[in-house]
């Protein structure tokens, strides 16, 4: 049981790259936090820091009381699952999962009741004599996850645990790594470029750009109020559609029209991204909201929704998610969304305005 | 296995006929010849031959010297393997680190392996030589009676440290790829397991670079046996008093020096089999059994 807590985090490499700039937050006991971003912002470093297998150029990483910048690895109290599981070859199952629990001078009845405990909640029992090479991936995640299980330690690290399963695996395993965190109550720092597996696991979401924190929060608040363009556009598929639009005395408006309607919001002179979600327009007309006049391009049915995607006068694309009265390609539309639903960010920052 | 096309009946023959050409005069006739030969027994004077059947087999046999030439293969082949391939690892492991100039130390080490054996013979040969080899006269320093000359164990000594310094480059190579192949997740899994770096080493590295392992222990063995000629020839000559000699020496002293041509042909008949034996075994393990 511990919080983590970074404060002002960097990590510079040789040669002067920085992959990590300055990052402070704070996972409390028992909490499942989720680093999402793109490749290469940062958030592998970050998670292998906090393991201690990456040394920290400056700031300070505590889990619990203690700052563990200059503990080894396998003194503070974490266990990983790695992308590609990190299983050792040559031993069995079993032996993989006692392995920690041997180094560290654990009596070998305690051992085997831990080992067959945690095979158990896994459902890995019947595999415990196997090597690693026999079992399928899925089986290999949960030997991983056993491993990690069997120390009980303070913290759990993921490192895109999820990302070399196939896609209705990698859903079924999601939903039982929650489950699972949830039943041993041990605070986690999970990495991820998935922003399904990001908004359904997190309870704090962490989401990192070029090193940097974008935004913290609930999943919930970060779709719904984004802190800038990156995270709006990160979460939620399919994307965010933006418009740069002007305002004036009966709203807004954008160049080459389309776009009418929503009084009264307050934009910078030299205009403003204007940012609606997909999911949030719809066919019927909305009072005081934003009305957008489409062009149909192109219709995509995916069965239960179906996304149109459509097209302003200036040729800027807007996507649409509809349920029914699917128009047809060709046609012209006009899709409203609510206030609320409208996300305007600075042109140039891209931070929310 | 994909079937390459030729336009001519006869090219894809004429392209494996140098090949074969070398196979069969350098490999096969020699060996033909070394089994007919075992079969006969020549005068002292080479003016009439006898065939035997296996009297010169028989001979061996019955020899207590055949007996401790082969004891001394053993010990030889033994210690040149075991110390060969523990400095050759050391050296890998050391140079799988992150280190500044690790090329430059890569490539320095793999150079001995370019050196004749009979060079590197006459090079330790000198380092030892008991008036004025650099080696030997720091022993004699140190107050040790150094003289491979008179003394068995010193000119084994010698050999093997010769034999064994020139096997380095090629072992460390091999340990080198082999540690590469490891995942450094596999370490940093081990170290958050609370494994400090001397276990990792035996209980995960160590495991792992098995087939290598392997794979150098029968190459080792074989080089041992058959290439230390020249380290062997050119150092000790198998002296002093046979200390040195090795079954492949004894084939040579034998047959060329001793002009026993019957008997040297049936030692010669033994190291064949011997070398099939290894190849079987090799191919039999290495390429399937030992892999991870």
């Amino acid at each position: 049981m511990a919080e983590v807590k970074l404060r002002d985090v960097r990590k510079t490499y040789t040669g002067g790259i920085e992959a990590v700039k300055g990052v402070s937050f704070d996972v409390p006991d028992g909490a499942l936090c989720v680093l999402v971003g793109p490749s290469g912002c940062g958030k592998s470093t970050l998670l292998r820091m906090i393991a201690g297998i990456e040394t920290i150029t400056s700031g300070e990483i505590r889990i619990g009381e203690r700052i563990v910048n200059d503990i080894e690895p396998s003194e503070r109290d974490i266990a990983m699952v790695f992308q590609n599981y990190a299983l050792y070859p040559h031993m069995s199952v079993y032996d993989n999962m006692a392995y920690g629990l041997r180094n560290r001078g654990t009596p070998k009845a305690e051992i085997e009741t831990r080992v067959r405990e945690a095979a158990k909640m896994l459902e890995i029992e019947p595999y415990l004599k196997r090597r690693p090479r026999d079992l399928s991936g899925g089986q290999r995640q949960r030997v991983a996850m056993g491993r990690a299980i069997v120390r009980k330690p303070a913290v759990f690290l993921f490192d895109e645990p999820l990302s070399n399963l196939d896609a209705k695996l990698r859903g079924q395993m999601r939903v039982e790594i929650k489950k699972l965190q949830r039943s041993l109550d041990v605070t986690s720092v999970y990495v991820t470029h998935d922003q399904l597996e990001a908004m359904t696991l997190a309870d704090i979401l962490v989401v990192l750009n070029l090193g940097q924190i974008e935004q913290i929060g609930p999943p919930l608040e970060l779709y719904s109020r984004p802190a800038s363009m990156f995270v709006a556009g990160f979460i939620g598929a399919p994307a965010m559609n933006f418009i740069p639009v002007r305002a004036d005395g009966d709203g807004l408006s954008a160049e080459g029209g389309g776009l009418s309607g929503a009084r009264g919001f307050a934009v910078p002179k030299q205009g403003a991204v204007l940012g609606v979600r997909p999911e949030h327009l719809t066919l019927s007309g909305i009072e005081g909201g934003a009305l957008f006049d489409l062009e149909v391009m192109v219709v995509e049915a995916v069965g239960a929704e179906t996304f149109i995607y459509g097209k302003l006068p200036t040729g800027k694309e807007v996507i649409v998610r509809l349920y029914d009265n699917i128009p047809k390609v060709g046609g012209r539309i006009t899709v409203s969304a609510a206030r609320e639903h409208l996300h305007l960010f600075d042109s140039g920052s891209g931070r929310r305005i | 296995m994909k079937r390459a096309l030729f336009q001519n009946r006869f090219l894809p023959f004429l392209l494996i006929a140098p090949q074969i050409a070398i196979t069969m005069i350098f490999f096969y006739w020699p060996a033909i010849q070394a089994l007919w030969q075992s079969f006969l027994l020549q005068d002292a004077f080479g003016l009439s031959t006898t065939f035997v059947w296996f009297e010169n087999y028989k001979h061996l046999y019955e020899s207590a010297e055949y007996y401790r030439t082969i004891g001394t293969t053993l010990f030889f082949s033994t210690i040149v393997s075991f110390t060969s391939l523990s400095i050759a690892l050391l050296l890998a492991v050391q140079a799988d680190k992150p280190l500044r100039a690790s090329g430059i130390y890569r490539t320095l080490l793999i150079w001995p392996y370019a050196v004749a054996p009979a060079v590197a013979g006459v090079l330790w040969a000198f380092m030892f030589q008991p008036s004025f080899g650099i080696l030997a006269r720091g022993l004699r320093e140190l107050g040790y009676d150094w003289n491979p000359l008179l003394n068995g164990n010193h000119a084994m000594t010698m050999v093997v440290a010769a034999a064994a310094w020139k096997q380095i480059s090629y072992n460390f190579l091999f340990f080198l790829a082999g540690l590469a192949a490891i995942p450094r997740s596999l370490h940093e899994a081990a170290a958050i397991d609370g494994a400090r770096p001397f276990r990792r080493f035996w209980t995960i590295v160590f495991p792992l670079l098995s087939p290598t392992t392997f794979f150098l222990i029968v190459v080792n063995i074989v080089y041992a046996f058959f290439d230390t000629f020249g380290i062997i020839d050119a150092m000790t000559g198998g002296g002093p008093a046979k200390a040195t000699e090795t079954m492949v020496y004894k084939v040579y002293f034998d047959g060329r020096l001793g002009g026993d041509l019957g008997g040297s042909a049936a030692q010669s008949v033994i190291l064949m089999i011997i070398v099939i034996g290894l190849t079987a075994i090799q191919f039999k393990y290495v390429e399937r059994k030992v892999t991870y």
